[in-house]
């Protein structure tokens, strides 16, 4: 490949954000011709470098040349128009127009000044012929499925003269049979000189298809791959990477005794091959009172669909719950909360809190939902426990007033955990929360997930950072690929590199807990 | 000096502030047209004055702003109230006319409730429509906005029903305790739907989920019987302005009691503070909005403006109102006035002069 002249270099790219290094010196080399998957968790800093890549943002510092002329897009009309197109996980076409319409629109061929709608759809049932995709081009976008309409977006993309198409996770949506169709496109174009950017979250995609991969981690390039010579497991060591360990250790108090005490009795939940198709494969788990269960994964394998299984913000259809050995059947949130579980969502600002209310407010909000808005909860009680909790979690600023939305990540984070802990409850979903929140905020309610184990709560941990999920829990559920794979104890012998190891290969011979 | 500019900068800062400003205005135009507009007297225990008649008339508008004010706060919209009026204002007045005795306090209220179950009805079905079936609000309520007309038609058979009750129309031009009872009745739903959403949790929750429906979903907020309840509450201040609108005329008629109310309806509540994308809503902030919009109506009548031209005038006022109190067109005109002096200040603390 080394002989071929690469069609893109992006060199030594920086953009810094307030308060912010998203990227730090980061290099991107791309050939015609090949899948060039692009990965990293969350944060890494890939849709960062993609944005900067097609003039969203603007760079720091750094240069970006397009078959080695230096370039600088100032938005994605530019850069499409330079031949280097992007389709987004989010169809951004519109599917109240024809799918004609859709490909062609701002571009439409014309007559005498008029649209010449019988050229438009001859060109349209070409174009998306050369992909074996024969469509009614008539038909309404929004009438096909979203892998339909993630192929037409393809397809427009590399009519504009692309030469470097960038799938901005194309597949989270998609079932199998999709993802195979849409694959073999990717093959058709990379055979027709095209370079994919292929950014995914699924593991088996990237071996099936990518020729290269490069590897960001922290805004940082940690480097880049051939497929054939990097096992799956060293991929996911370098995208997690071992953090080095600057918290304390928390008291690992619980010895194999403690651990089988925990154990003793009735979970408080037990899901029986609980499950929801297009979301998450069948899983079963228990969880016992004063135990904390962490969810391993990386991201987009399906460790926020189990939780929201769990809580009622998605319907199972598939298999069975039971909350003290009685089967229960979880429809809502008001039905979860109505059995003391509790659930702190990843996004905090869109599913978490209410940027418009004060803290206040937002701290008491589940308990005055579970009370009824007839019976207000006294404002003196308000208080007391908005600045008890305040105090406890050192919420800064500690103004009860203050609209939630002017608070930093890590506040809001403990704002939202203060809204739960009121409500007293007896399993606690934590999903992602110590993401995108300092280091000093992070010790803080990891010391309090053990204090409230401790206490007897049950906590389901989910957690991207291995290290933290260890710390922690006292067993592990992996998940890979919308699939809980493994259950680990988390005895002595447990560390990253086995549960590393299972993310990555999908089991671990020794760690399957058995039944 | 600089606590006196704070406390300045707090005083134009105020969402009200502007309104008021305007309101103001508007008032002492008034008296320089007629130096006599300020003036109240009381006769036969009685106030009278074009004070009083403007409290008086902007009566029914309160009322519809204050129902349409959590409606939007939830972020929808109510469209139908001018005709839930005409409606619950045709029923009252046909059962009156069919009465023999239309004097009969007990005939009176036995029409109002009836008008009243009719409009609570026609809320339910608006609440099913938005909250149980999930049509966008603006549709949903156009359906009866459109349909109650004819309801209301139907009701009095395409005539304009006439009666003539001394007892209703005490809720239009009846006075109790020297004031007009349109206006105690105003102040006392005003209060009633303040100690409903301020002294119970139900103001935070209609805020809650108007500000983040998801979120409040996933803290056990049963959204959807929220946004059912404010439709329903919506109709029911609908139906008092509609007894208040015909008791004022003693009569009827299907296509004029409460036309376009719920577009003026719409601008108090914007006027007042209260965002169209739904969240914190301000009930003074509303009863202000609909009090500039009938001291704007009054005068235009009032000082003879060119009927030609009123509505033209109405809309510049409105304009400049809902100008001014965009934080986006106040940056943008603070910004030209002084760049060097002020560097940054965070936004609705600034001050400036009042344009015009």
């Amino acid at each position: 490949m080394s002989d071929r002249h690469p069609v893109l270099t992006m060199t030594a790219i920086s953009k810094l954000f307030p308060g912010v290094r998203a990227l730090d010196g980061v290099d991107l080399r791309l050939f015609p011709g090949e899948v060039h998957a692009l990965m990293g968790e969350n944060g890494a800093g890939k849709s960062t470098l993609i944005k900067v890549l097609t003039g969203v943002y603007g760079t720091d510092s750094g240069t970006i040349a397009l078959d080695g002329a230096e370039v600088s897009f100032s938005g994605p009309m530019q850069a499409t128009a330079a031949g280097v197109s992007t389709v987004y996980q989010e169809v951004n076409l519109l599917p109240n127009l024809s799918v004609a319409e859709n490909i062609y629109i701002g571009r439409e061929p014309r007559r005498l000044g008029a649209v010449n709608w019988r050229e438009m759809r001859r060109r349209a049932q070409e174009l998306l012929a050369r992909i074996d995709l024969n469509i009614d081009v008539t038909e309404l976008l929004g009438s096909y499925s979203l892998a339909v309409q993630q192929m037409v977006a393809i397809a427009r993309a590399v009519d504009i003269r692309a030469r470097v198409l960038i799938l901005d996770e194309p597949t989270s949506s998609l079932d199998a049979d999709e993802v195979a169709q849409l694959m073999r496109i990717m093959r058709q174009l990379r055979d027709d000189g095209i370079a994919i950017i292929f950014v995914t979250h699924f593991l088996d995609q990237v071996y099936a298809i990518a020729d290269r991969i490069t590897v960001l981690r922290n805004g940082r390039l940690v480097g880049e791959y051939l497929t054939s010579e990097l096992p799956q497991i060293a991929l996911v060591e370098k995208m997690i990477g071992k953090e080095l360990d600057a918290l304390e250790r928390l008291d690992e108090a619980t010895s194999g005794d403690d651990r089988a005490a925990l154990e003793q009795g009735t979970p408080l939940v037990a899901a029986d091959g609980l499950g929801r198709s297009g979301s998450v494969a069948p899983f079963s788990l228990t969880i016992h009172q004063g135990e904390v269960v962490g969810l391993a994964g990386l991201l987009g394998s399906g460790r926020t669909e189990v939780a929201r299984l769990f809580f009622g913000a998605d319907r199972a259809d598939a298999g069975r719950l039971a909350v003290d050995g009685t089967p229960v059947t979880i429809r809502n949130p008001v039905a979860a909360i109505d059995r003391d579980i509790a659930f702190c969502s990843e996004n905090r600002r869109t599913e978490g809190l209410v940027g418009e209310l004060s803290v206040r407010e937002n701290i008491i909000l589940a308990m005055q939902a579970s009370r009824g808005w007839l019976r207000p909860v006294p404002r003196r009680r308000q208080d007391e426990l908005v600045q008890h909790w305040i105090k406890a979690l050192s919420i800064r600023p500690a103004d009860p007033e203050m609209p939630v939305r002017n608070l930093s990540g890590g506040n809001q984070q403990k704002v939202l955990l203060a809204r739960w802990l009121i409500t007293e409850p007896r399993l606690l979903i934590l999903d992602e929360p110590t993401r995108g929140i300092d280091i000093g905020a992070k010790t803080e309610i990891q010391r309090l997930v053990a204090q409230l184990s401790d206490g007897g709560m049950a906590v389901l941990f989910i957690s991207a950072e291995l290290e933290e999920v260890l710390r922690l829990s006292h067993k592990v559920a992996v998940m890979r690929d919308r699939q809980l794979v493994s259950e680990l104890t988390n005895d002595d012998t447990l560390d990253a590199a086995r549960i590393m190891q299972a993310i990555a290969s999908g089991s671990s011979q020794e760690g399957t807990v058995p039944a | 000096m600089s606590t006196a500019r704070a406390r300045l900068a707090g005083v134009t800062g105020h969402r009200l502030f502007w309104p008021l400003v305007v309101l103001l205005l508007l008032l002492v135009a008034n008296v320089i047209y007629r130096p006599s507009f300020l003036s109240v007297e009381l006769k036969n225990g009685h106030l009278y004055g074009s004070l009083v008649d403007i409290v008086r008339l902007s009566a029914p508008l309160i009322l519809v702003a204050l129902g349409m004010s959590l409606v939007i706060a939830t972020g929808g919209i109510d469209l139908s109230v001018g005709a839930v009026a005409a409606v619950s204002g045709a029923v009252a007045c046909l059962y009156i006319s069919k009465q023999p005795d239309q004097n009969s306090l007990a005939v009176v209220l036995t029409a109002v409730a009836l008008g009243f179950g009719v409009a609570l009805l026609l809320g339910v079905w608006n609440g099913i429509l938005v909250a149980g079936i999930g049509i966008q609000p603006i549709i949903a309520t156009l359906i009866l906005m459109v349909a109650g007309r004819g309801l209301a038609q139907l009701i009095a058979e395409g005539q304009i029903i006439t009666i003539n009750s001394d007892p209703y129309k005490v809720i239009g031009v009846g006075h109790l305790l020297t004031l007009p009872f349109a206006i105690v009745i105003a102040l006392a739903v005003t209060l009633l739907v303040a100690v409903l959403t301020r002294r119970t949790a139900l103001g935070m929750i209609i805020e809650s989920v108007g500000g983040n429906a998801e979120a409040s979903r996933l803290a056990g907020i049963r959204s959807r019987r929220i946004t059912f309840l404010v439709y329903v509450v919506s109709a029911a201040c609908a139906a008092i302005a509609g007894f208040m609108m015909t008791a004022n005329v003693s009569s009827a008629d299907g296509n004029a009691v409460g036309l376009w109310v719920e577009l003026d309806a719409i601008l108090a509540v914007v006027i007042g503070g209260t965002a169209l994308a739904g969240g914190r809503f301000y009930l003074g902030g509303s009863v202000i909005g609909a009090l500039l919009i009938q001291t704007l109506t009054t005068s235009v009548y009032a000082m003879n403006i060119d009927p030609q031209t009123s509505l033209l005038f109405k809309a510049v006022v409105v304009i400049v109102v809902c100008l001014i109190q965009a934080p986006a067109f106040r940056a943008r005109f603070r910004r030209r006035r002084s760049v060097p002096v002020t560097p940054v200040e965070p936004v609705g603390t600034e001050k400036e002069q009042v344009p015009a």
